[in-house]
């Protein structure tokens, strides 16, 4: 009784100064201005929490989202920007009661937009019948000619799709656009529920929360069932590095254990869809399309498209690729669509639709366009055609009478000469939910994305979300892209819920063991091995540069001006202490790596960017000489830890064999480079010291040789030494025993090309003399790196 | 009309492409009372490891192939005997300008004739002020449409000089029209743009021009390669007219149909994907000699 009335106060404090703008809904309290009941037992923990320990809390939300490279991309004026994943901690709850309600509207407008576009692809009877304007499809980018009677080889377009929704102020909701063309946000909204339930651990109780991996698991089910019917693998297509949401590509394709792949990966061989990979090519039979439909065939579809792969479209009409969703999906997601959804459903369903759109009105109907034109106080007016969101407004968007640029134009004759270009949408007020900002809580508009997924047995509806949160009470703030934030959703129900065997916090499915590596992945790690070590190489090199500078203070001392032209030839400018060709280096292996996000740990990903962040900080304002040398060793200690990582942490897939493949070449070439000019017998004095140092291998030279260093020993342990792990031997017996792995290494007792220079190299240095490796030698030995580099790119990776 | 038909391409790619993918859009069309077609050959060197014949939306014959090995030129060879019977109108049944939209908005469906789909912007032909200024000062208001085709139809002919070397495959109609000059894909695009402007739905037809003139009549321009012109949808009577604004007349029995569309992106004759650093080159040549006459 105590109890249960100190938790009322708590709760009061709490939302004290809770304010709900007039006329809108609110998620938290309901009509009568009291909490809703599904929130109490959130709140009532919430409001124990000290200040101190919800900073605590939040903070820890953060860090794992951090830690899980998960960021917002921007597109800046100075091109695209990272800042912190702008997660709202406080969820926003719905009880399962309610949520039957939208999940049974949402699968029902799934299954009506599946019909919308069966229709328009095939017979075209809504057109013919007049519950669709023809030149909303004829004339609509979004309608793709080369689909019009192509039947999806699955016999269905649309396999995983997506609803905003907003709650009116009368309590109920309401769909502000349709979602089909390549919905983006479920791999956001996990994202979000492993961070949320980070932040509300004990004594939070998470029992009764609706679990979002067999949702995941259903729809990985439904397409592995297609994969198998089709014979060949599945993967999601996406546009690459250059898209806002390529880092939920990655997570979602680590998550579910598909290839991801992008159009170049791709090539079209006897109607099949092929991946390119370092085994050869392999069918892919189901592709979950990330990409935009236009993009994704060069030869029938957009002609300027870089993203995507000439021949797709021929492989769909030969009926041998399921593509989630079908190619030209994107159509049904048209705004001025919506006015006519509600007549189209019951002529296709015989039904209202159970989650009715945002009032909607075509401009190209007369009556529409003249009451557009007399409410125009409680309209947005913008383009007809548009697939975005009614919120995503763009310049010449008119809303409530003013031009979103501010163009003086009288509206009734911009409406009247725009006509069917046009389309007023009703300027919804969203409900509000509540955002921890400054101590307390604070009512904020929200959006809420829910997701479907096709399985066998018709949709299933993730029981949770992708909420966007506006950073005022203005609900057209509400695009991310102008700073709102975002929340995960809670189902919860009046019972324990049953317990997923997926589970959500970060074990994921597995990686099928035969798992392909595509071609294209295996050159990024291979480069990746590369840049890293190539970067160590140059600030080793500088090092010895800075070591020698201080000692003398000379530039001109022939050591250093040895060191400096050396040096130079690896791309680093004169005289300088600054290394920005390590930073430049270092930013190619970053962009290496985020091209393979999906197979990199997040641990290797952060200790990447640290080193990189290391190079910069530690020295941007040294000076030449014994200060730089300090910091350039800081960088080598961090460089080790990254390496430490990849080779102690990354399982032995073929990925792991290239990445180190290329680390290994790389070392050998830049060992071969720095012995023919650091021992070469015309070398300044000092120079030997240069390369053991280089080579790290100053206290194995003196316990080996115990005499001052010399041409042969340089040699015979920087070269020919298998046991010294910087040596050139050590690499080539390393490439060999990797090389042997590879696909084809050897065929009926024959030889790959790339082995067999391998092995060639590997022999001739077992074998060597140290003195028989003079300047000539090294020369030879360098062009035989630099051509078993050639083979394994032309065996593998193109 | 008859014609016996040649067309030889070639693309000489420099550097040796590891594989490729063409689309062709080269074969004359059967058009029922228009056009007739026989003995149609198509021979690709070297051959094709895949060849794919199939029709387009808009009716076009497609042919779709693809070299696994390394191709260092490409030549494709058509030959066929087409007869052509179609007449220009000689009555003008056509609506005034302003009835057109009506019928327009009488149509329903979303066949490949319909006008539908030839008014919105399409991705070579997006509206353009100086091209609709233009073609509303060449038009007066109460002409019949195809009074409007054939009045902008010889304004732009006036306005723009045939030049074979100003342009490229990729010139936007805009440009075109600014600098007054072109070839028969840009004539064809600034009048389209012109005509949707005006509210007739238009588009882009492909094919040949018979090579030899008929005695004591000029050459016509465009005649040595493939040839372009527009078509404009008249209203339900007349329907589709075809009108070559490179050389100012209506369209009768010296063109050869091959495809139709939007525009240029619709009926490109040769679309192609290769891998390659090489620069390409290419030549066409096309002989359309006629048999009887």
């Amino acid at each position: 009784m105590g109890q249960r009335a100190e938790a009322q106060d708590a709760i009061a404090a709490l939302i004290e100064g809770y304010r709900v703008p007039d006329g809108v809904a609110d998620e938290m309290l309901g009509p009568d201005g009291t909490v809703r009941a599904v929130w109490r037992p959130f709140l009532e923990r919430f409001a124990h929490l000290s200040a101190e320990d919800i900073a605590r809390r939040f903070a820890r939300g953060d860090r794992y989202l951090r830690d899980a490279g998960v960021f917002f991309r921007q597109h800046a004026d100075d091109g695209p920007a990272e800042r912190d994943w702008p997660l709202s901690h406080v969820p926003v709850i719905l009880g399962e009661d309610e949520w039957q309600g939208i999940a049974e509207g949402v699968k029902q407008r799934a299954e009506v937009l599946e019909q919308v576009l069966a229709d328009l692809y095939g017979p075209g009877w809504l057109v013919r019948e007049g519950l669709l304007p023809p030149e909303l499809v004829a004339g609509n980018p979004g309608f793709l000619r080369p689909m019009v009677g192509q039947r999806p080889p699955s016999g269905r377009y649309l396999h995983f799709v997506a609803f905003e929704l907003g709650r009116a102020p009368d309590g109920s909701w309401f769909v502000l656009g349709d979602r089909t063309e390549a919905p983006s946000g479920a791999g956001f909204a996990l994202e979000n529920r492993v961070a949320t339930k980070r932040t509300f651990s004990d004594p939070f109780d998470h029992d009764n929360i609706h679990r979002l991996a067999g949702f995941f698991r259903a729809f990985r089910g439904a397409l592995k069932r297609s994969a198998q019917s089709l014979d060949g693998r599945m993967a999601i297509l996406t546009p690459g590095l250059g898209t806002e949401t390529y880092f939920e590509h990655a997570y979602i394709a680590r998550y579910l254990g598909l290839m991801l792949l992008e159009g170049e990966d791709l090539t079209v061989v006897g109607g099949r869809v092929m991946v390119r990979t370092v085994a050869g090519l392999k069918p892919i039979s189901v592709l979950w399309r990330r990409l935009d439909s236009a993009f994704a065939d060069p030869l029938e579809l957009d002609d300027r498209s870089q993203l995507g792969t000439p021949g797709l479209v021929s492989a769909l009409r030969e009926g041998n690729v399921c593509m989630a969703n079908a190619i030209g999906a994107g159509l049904v997601q048209t705004r001025a669509f919506l006015a006519f959804m509600p007549r189209i459903a019951e002529y296709l369903t015989g039904q209202r639709l159970k989650l009715p759109n945002i009032a909607t009105w075509w401009c190209g109907q007369a009556r529409e366009r003249t009451y557009v034109t007399q409410n125009l106080n409680r309209m947005m007016v913008g383009d007809a055609l548009s697939q975005e969101l009614p919120f995503e407004t763009d310049d010449a968007t008119l809303i409530g009478g003013r031009f979103q640029d501010g163009r003086s134009l009288d509206p009734a004759e911009w409406i009247q000469a725009g006509a069917g270009g046009l389309v007023g949408q009703e300027a919804v007020s969203l409900s509000t939910t509540p955002v921890y900002e400054d101590g307390t809580f604070k009512a904020r508009p929200v959006m809420l994305r829910v997701f479907a997924a096709r399985t066998a047995r018709g949709w299933t509806v993730m029981p949770g979300g992708y909420a966007r949160i506006g950073r005022s009470e203005d609900a057209t703030a509400l695009a991310l892209r102008r700073g709102g934030r975002v929340a995960d959703v809670w189902i919860v129900s009046g019972a324990r819920v049953e317990d997923e065997t997926l589970d959500e916090t970060g074990t994921t499915f597995q990686r099928a063991a035969d798992s392909l590596l595509p071609s294209r992945a295996a050159d990024n790690l291979l480069w990746l091995g590369r840049y890293v070590e190539r970067a160590e190489t140059m600030v080793r090199l500088l090092r010895a540069y800075h070591l020698r500078l201080a000692e003398t203070g000379r530039l001109d001392d022939p050591r250093v001006a040895r060191l400096d032209l050396h040096l130079r030839s690896l791309g680093v400018p004169r005289n300088i202490a600054a290394p920005g060709a390590v930073t430049a280096t270092m930013d190619r292996a970053i962009r290496s790596a985020s091209k393979v996000r999906d197979r990199f740990s997040i641990d290797g990903w952060m200790a990447l960017r640290a080193l990189r962040e290391e190079i910069v900080d530690q020295t941007r304002h040294l000076q030449p000489g014994d200060e730089a040398a300090r910091a350039l060793g800081q960088f080598l200690r961090g460089s080790a830890g990254f390496s430490g990582l990849v080779h102690d942490n990354m399982y032995r897939f073929q990925g792991w064999r290239f990445l180190s493949i290329g680390r290994a070449l790389e070392r050998a070439q830049n060992m071969v480079a720095t012995l023919a000019d650091f021992a070469a017998p015309e070398a300044p004095e000092g120079c030997f010291d240069i390369a053991i140092e280089v080579g790290d291998s100053v206290m194995t030279h003196r316990r080996r040789y115990q005499i001052e260093t010399n041409r042969s020993t340089v040699i015979d342990l920087l070269a020919l030494d298998h046991r010294n792990p910087r040596s050139v031997r050590f690499q080539t017996c390393l490439i060999q025993s990797l090389a042997r792995e590879l696909p084809g290494a050897e065929v009926n007792g024959t030889l790959s090309e790339a082995m067999r220079i391998a092995l060639r190299i590997d022999t001739q240095l077992a074998t060597a003399e140290p003195h028989e490796l003079d300047g000539t030698a090294l020369a030879a030995l360098g062009r035989s790196l630099q051509d078993l580099g050639e083979k394994i790119t032309a065996a593998y990776l193109v | 009309m008859r014609y016996d038909l040649t067309l030889r391409i070639e693309y000489d790619y420099g550097a040796a492409a590891p594989s490729a993918r063409n689309v062709l859009r080269v074969a004359p069309r059967r058009i029922d009372g228009v056009q007739s077609v026989e003995n149609v050959r198509l021979e690709i060197s070297p051959d094709p490891a895949e060849i794919r014949h199939r029709v387009d939306f808009w009716g076009n014959s497609v042919a779709g192939m693809s070299f696994h090995e390394p191709l260092r030129k490409l030549t494709a060879r058509l030959s066929a005997r087409v007869e052509r019977l179609a007449r220009p109108p000689t009555l003008d049944l056509t609506p005034r300008r302003a009835g057109l939209a009506s019928e327009i908005a009488a149509r329903r469906g979303l066949g490949p004739d319909e006008p539908h789909h030839f008014r919105a912007p399409s991705p070579r032909v997006g509206p353009d002020p100086g091209i609709a200024d233009f073609a509303e000062t060449s038009v007066a208001p109460d002409m019949t449409v195809l009074g409007s085709v054939l009045a902008l139809g010889r304004a732009i002919h006036g306005h723009m000089r045939f030049d074979a070397a100003a342009t490229t495959v990729d010139t936007a109609p805009s440009e075109a029209f600014a600098a007054r000059h072109g070839v028969c894909q840009d004539f064809t695009h600034v009048m389209i743009a012109g005509l949707r402007s005006l509210g007739i739905p238009a588009g882009y037809v492909s094919g040949y021009l018979r090579t030899t003139p008929p005695k004591g009549r000029p050459r016509l321009q465009g005649a040595d390669a493939m040839h372009a012109w527009v078509r404009a949808w008249c209203g339900t009577e007349a329907g589709w007219v075809e009108y070559d604004p490179t050389n100012d007349l209506l369209v009768g029995v010296d063109h050869i149909v091959v495809a139709v569309g939007r525009d240029y992106s619709d009926v490109a004759p040769v679309k192609g994907s290769l891998r390659t650093s090489g620069r390409q080159m290419s030549k066409h040549s096309v002989d359309l000699v006629p048999l009887d006459s």
